[in-house]
């Protein structure tokens, strides 16, 4: 059975479409890198399958979250589905945090939601030991200092660190990263990109992840979907479309990509 | 110099309200005596003089102060509250009942605050403190909804309340933990002057003769009937409008210096 299932998915503003018919699936334990130049749809791609597009935007098609229909749902009827089947990591970790909240408060809201959803209670020790365990699993050295810590006090690569514990904290089956490395300097990139691949591993998740960044979706991805003004214009497993690329699109996407590591010299 | 404005404001609204405090316990004069004689100047006995019945002016410019702090908070508080809770439910607000408020609020505002005192007081066919505080609450409110309705949509709008949405977060949780601490320090700024605003509405209201009844010697009240005798005996208007003029521009000081000290730590905070 497929965790996500989009078929024909059109995001409209104001009758201009900015997403048009596209089709995903994403199986239990799947991982499909959604690449794209910026402003080509794979964003909004997203937040339709969570059904959180921003105000003024309407989504068309099908989408099925665990079997569930999204679009044309009321939100009452997808809180549920939000955190329980999918959660996401976001782009930049500055604007995905609360500058208002303690990390670990932040932290805690979804792990006591959780806890809610699958009838555990939750005693103040039970929820410190499990804010250091999203902490730990997230490979945050001092959990104690971060949970207490504001979020301009810590790294950005720290942040998203956070940020990723938080999605993961909800007990997701499938994570939606949306760019997640692309506010990050390089050394952090790879960092961040290594820890997702093993979270992704370990807990046995689907991933799907979106970037404009191609070496990085082919070293996490096992298929890809390339789309290009709202459209899907290839698809396959990430060796065949990064190898053997069969539209002029794709193939203009990787040769930019090969002249931009050309350019920055051999040992990149 | 900020910083002096800041603390003056602050000693001068610390005083104001002491005065309003005391004024529940004891005045130099019982306000229903008359016999400091009709219109005296400045003495020993009377401070700053008497009205035309011969009654001590220092205190009934001391319950002034009381009466309008009273209706100034009460009205801030009633504009905040409802306010809030407009400006909030626009903000999240699909688009045609949001902008079916959105309009709703541009009318409420474009209502002058008197013309909707009036109607209060007609409907509630006594003028008293309580018409007062809700006709003056009911005008703010609507300048309040306008930009909480703003500034939540704002917030709606970032990333973090997506984020939290993603983990299922409804909409009453993205409202406590995250829409109204962020809204807060603007929020705060804007009721501090909005409360120096219902002050002086306060005293507009009671000129003429809308605001709370004779026994609350409001200073609007004892501006008009020191009108007549503006010539002869001056410090009837002075006193009550000096005293005015003080609380507003205190109030004015403090609600800069909370601007301030609101704008630095959220730069900290960036």
């Amino acid at each position: 059975m497929t965790l996500l299932q989009v078929q024909g998915l059109s995001v409209q503003a104001r009758g201009r479409a900015l997403v048009e018919d596209v089709d995903l699936t994403l199986a239990p334990g799947e991982r499909l890198g959604l690449v794209g130049e910026s402003g080509s749809g794979k964003s909004l791609t997203a937040l339709a399958v969570l059904g959180l597009l921003p105000p003024g935007l309407t989504a068309s098609g099908r989408v099925l979250l665990d079997g569930r229909p999204v679009i044309g749902q009321p939100d009452r009827a997808l809180v549920p589905l939000r955190g329980a089947v999918a959660a996401m990591v976001f782009q930049d970790p500055r604007m995905a945090l609360d500058p208002l909240m303690r990390l670990g408060d932040q932290l805690a809201v979804p792990l006591r939601r959780r806890a809610a959803r699958e009838g555990r209670s939750m005693s103040r020790q039970d929820l410190r030991a499990a804010q250091v365990a999203a902490l730990e699993r997230v490979a945050i050295a001092e959990p104690a200092r971060i949970l207490d810590a504001w979020p301009h006090q810590v790294s950005g690569g720290q942040r998203q660190r956070v940020a990723i514990a938080m999605a993961l904290a909800c007990g997701p089956r499938l994570l939606i990263a949306d760019e997640p490395t692309t506010a990050l300097d390089v050394s952090t990139q790879a960092e961040v990109m290594a820890l997702l691949d093993r979270l992704v591993r370990d807990e046995g998740l689907a991933l799907l992840f979106i970037s404009h960044d191609l070496p990085v979706v082919a070293g996490i991805a096992d298929r890809v979907t390339v789309m290009a003004r709202g459209r899907v214009v290839e698809e396959g497993p990430t060796a065949q479309v990064f190898h053997a690329p069969a539209q002029p699109y794709t193939q203009g996407l990787i040769a930019a990509a090969r002249r931009l590591d050309a350019a920055l010299g051999p040992g990149e | 110099m900020r910083r002096l404005t800041f603390r003056l404001g602050l000693v001068l609204l610390g005083l104001a309200f002491a005065v309003a405090l005391t004024t529940l316990v004891w005045t130099p004069w019982p306000v229903e005596d008359m016999s400091g004689g009709r219109l005296a100047g400045p003495s020993w006995a009377h401070w700053a003089g008497t009205d035309r019945l011969g009654r001590d002016s220092l205190s009934q410019v001391m319950i002034g102060a009381r009466i309008a702090l009273m209706v100034g908070l009460g009205a801030t508080l009633v504009g905040g509250l409802i306010g809030t809770v407009a400006g909030v439910l626009a903000g999240f607000a699909q688009r045609g009942l949001d902008d079916a408020l959105a309009a709703a609020l541009d009318i409420l505002i474009a209502f002058p605050t008197l013309l909707l005192a009036m109607l209060v007081v007609a409907a509630s066919e006594t003028a008293s403190l309580g018409t007062a505080i809700l006709a003056i609450g009911l005008a703010m409110s609507a300048i309040i909804a306008r930009l909480v309705r703003v500034v939540s949509k704002r917030v709606l709008a970032q990333d973090y309340v997506t984020a939290a949405r993603c983990c299922g977060a409804g909409w009453l949780r993205i409202v406590l933990t995250h829409v109204l601490p962020n809204i807060a320090p603007t929020l705060l700024v804007a009721l501090a002057l909005q409360f120096g605003l219902a002050v002086i509405a306060e005293a507009s209201l009671s000129y003429l003769g809308l605001g709370a009844p004779p026994p609350n010697a409001s200073w609007g009240q004892l501006l008009q009937q020191a009108q007549a005798t503006v010539y002869t005996a001056p410090l009837g208007v002075l006193v009550p409008g000096g005293a005015l003029v003080l609380l507003v521009l205190a109030i004015n000081f403090v609600a800069d210096g909370l601007r301030d000290l609101l704008d630095d730590s959220a730069e900290v905070r960036e």
